[in-house]
């Protein structure tokens, strides 16, 4: 593995009233790893996500994606945010929302055009849903439009993927395919960060974890820091499991 | 005057024309607009614009003594866009929810509103009659300049829509993605505004400071209905709008007592009727149908594979059985087993009944799906 830092975060303080909900974070990701961020609900998962995207503003530290500032490397990284976080009622097909991850490089005023649209179907294929693209997004089962949503961020064709609890109320078929799209990724050498609930899959899934509640608690490879010492740092609770054997 | 009468003079009648195409075009652009309120969740604030518009109406008659309307809709405007910020104001920096926002900003601008009317109605002037009109309205005032306005208006709110389509669109689904893409959501979201403000504020002469909002959602609802693409439900929004600004003046001209706004917002409101219940895929009509039709054949194929299930224990599978057996299963009715004969899947002997071949073969169908589906 390359010692390249993708993604750097430096002295992060993010507040929404008076309480922090991330405190002096300081973080470096490596360059081609899996990682997972895990903590208990209202750690700051999201919001960690959210303020390296510049979604948030934070009171105080700083980010940059391979030593620039977001806003100077946009093209470099994708966004797959919770699937709940926008209405699927709204009147729009499938391709279409896939069609939305080449917005970014079109820029203002241009229309997406046949070249962008060849992009789009093949990443529908990729997550196995170029039978749908067609359907109006109401009509996909949860799975479904997650895959959608993955394949809106494969089309940014990132270096850099950040994904905010892409396992979350999906069968096992889909979390099946989302894992290996997320491996075939890190194989193609891109940096891939997901916000993870399921304890039990992170050895399994992940190469890389970063255990978060509020203030950072660890970073590290999976096999040297997932750990029942840092489980219990980070859960509040004596956590006794022992998950890798 | 006939509607048959209206249609025929609406050409060649200056004051009819006007008034038509007024309302024709302000249902037009404000389903237009509307169709944006409706997907962002913003139904209630054309309502709160509309009313926020009402003081500045009042001021701007203080002020200049001019009962332009031109002049007017411009205080309109200006305390519209007033209370539309103060509305995202308090949503974003207090931790009061949006319809307390809406209500606390519609109620406070519409109470000063009234305040300064019945103030300037006890003024000596002459010229302050007719004031009152905004509340519901008068589309009889409507002149041809007004028209123009509209025209240009619409034509300027068009032709942005058609250059940042594709903006609109981002913002209205999936705003946080759209900011890390690099687009200034805040203007997006401040040019959308901007133009539902004015939409509003175009309609308020016709339609009035309390229906207006009626004139935003209806439309768009309606259209909702009917499409899945934000092209078409855009458009259908438009052409609902002009329709209902057309037979709303047609009915109102017709019956002469009757004022114009509340019949448009009438009209407006029988598209959405009509939308909510025989809309193919959401209306309530299709819906119930297909529910029933679902139950039916859910009904018919529980009572086959339970059939079938009892028909595989015999050597026979057309071995006769008591119809008694199927009272212990729920899913069986008299009129389900009389569409099984009706298919030629099951005989009645008396009260006996025997599976078919043919109603064997679909039942194994049936089976063997069911356990596919399983897999």
């Amino acid at each position: 593995m390359s010692h390249k830092i993708a993604v750097q975060v430096d002295d992060l303080t993010v507040a929404y009233n008076y309480k922090p909900v991330l405190w002096d974070i300081d973080l470096e990701i490596p360059e081609g790893v899996l990682m997972a961020i895990v903590g208990p609900n209202g750690a700051g998962k999201s919001t960690l996500i959210k303020s390296i995207l510049g979604i948030l503003k934070p009171i105080a530290g700083s980010v940059s994606i391979y030593g620039k500032s977001y806003e100077k490397q946009r093209s470099l990284v994708a966004y797959v945010p919770q699937k709940g976080s926008v209405d699927w009622d709204f009147p729009t097909t499938a391709l279409d929302v896939v069609l939305m991850g080449t917005y970014g490089s079109l820029g203002w005023i241009k229309r997406p055009k046949q070249k962008q649209k060849k992009a789009a179907l093949e990443a529908l294929e990729k997550v196995g849903m170029l039978p749908f693209k067609n359907r109006q997004i109401s009509q996909l089962s949860g799975g479904q439009q997650q895959r959608i949503f993955l394949a809106r961020a494969l089309v940014q064709d990132a270096s850099i993927y950040f994904m905010d609890e892409p396992f979350q109320g999906v069968d096992a078929t889909t979390e099946i395919a989302i894992i290996n799209i997320l491996k075939e990724l890190r194989k193609a050498g891109k940096t891939v960060i997901v916000v993870h609930h399921d304890l039990q899959t992170v050895p399994e899934y992940f190469d890389w974890v970063t255990f978060l509640n509020v203030k950072k608690i660890a970073t590290g490879p999976v096999k040297d820091i997932f750990n029942d010492d840092n489980l219990t740092k980070t859960y509040g609770i004596n956590y006794k499991v022992s998950i890798q054997e | 005057m006939t509607i048959q009468e209206y249609f025929s003079l609406v050409f060649s009648d200056y004051t009819l024309r006007t008034i038509t195409l007024g309302t024709t075009i302000l249902g037009a652009v404000t389903g237009m607009l509307g169709s944006f309120a409706v997907l962002r969740k913003q139904s209630l604030l054309g309502d709160a614009i509309s009313h926020a518009a009402l003081p500045g109406i009042a001021i701007a008659f203080l002020i200049t003594g001019a009962k332009d309307s031109n002049t007017l809709l411009l205080g309109a405007l200006v305390s519209g866009l007033i209370g539309t910020f103060w509305i995202r104001g308090i949503i974003t920096k207090t931790h009061l929810k949006s319809d307390t926002a809406l209500g606390l900003i519609l109620s406070l601008f519409f109470g000063f509103g009234m305040l300064l009317l019945t103030f300037i109605q006890k003024q000596p002037n002459a010229n302050q009659a007719g004031l009152d009109k905004y509340l519901f309205g008068q589309a009889a005032t409507l002149v041809e300049s007004d028209v123009w306005m509209m025209v240009i208006v619409t034509g300027i709110c068009l032709f942005v829509l058609l250059l940042f389509w594709k903006e609109f669109k981002i913002l209205l689904f999936d705003k946080d993605y759209a900011k890390t893409l690099g687009f200034n959501t805040k203007t997006i979201d401040i040019l959308i505004t901007s133009f539902i403000v004015l939409a509003i504020v175009l309609g308020l002469q016709t339609v009035g400071v309390v229906l207006m909002s009626a004139m935003l959602l209806a439309p768009a609802a309606a259209a909702r209905q009917w499409t899945n693409s934000l092209a078409t439900m855009v458009f259908l929004a438009a052409i609902f709008g002009a329709f209902s600004g057309v037979f709303g003046t047609a009915i109102s001209a017709s019956q002469n007592n009757l004022s114009t706004g509340p019949v448009i917002v009438l009209v407006a409101a029988v598209f959405v009727f009509i939308s909510f219940v025989f809309s193919p895929s959401r209306g309530l009509l299709f819906k119930q149908i297909r529910f029933i039709k679902n139950r039916r054949d859910l009904q018919l194929h529980k009572t086959l594979s339970f059939m079938y299930d009892i028909a595989i224990t015999h050597d026979n599978i057309s071995h006769p059985h008591e119809i008694k057996i199927l009272n212990n299963f729920q899913g069986y009715t008299k009129g389900t087993l009389k569409k099984l004969v009706e298919k030629n899947y099951v005989t009645l002997d008396g009260s006996t009944w025997s599976l078919t071949n043919e109603g064997f073969e679909s039942a194994l169908n049936l089976y063997n799906q069911l356990t596919k589906n399983d897999e």
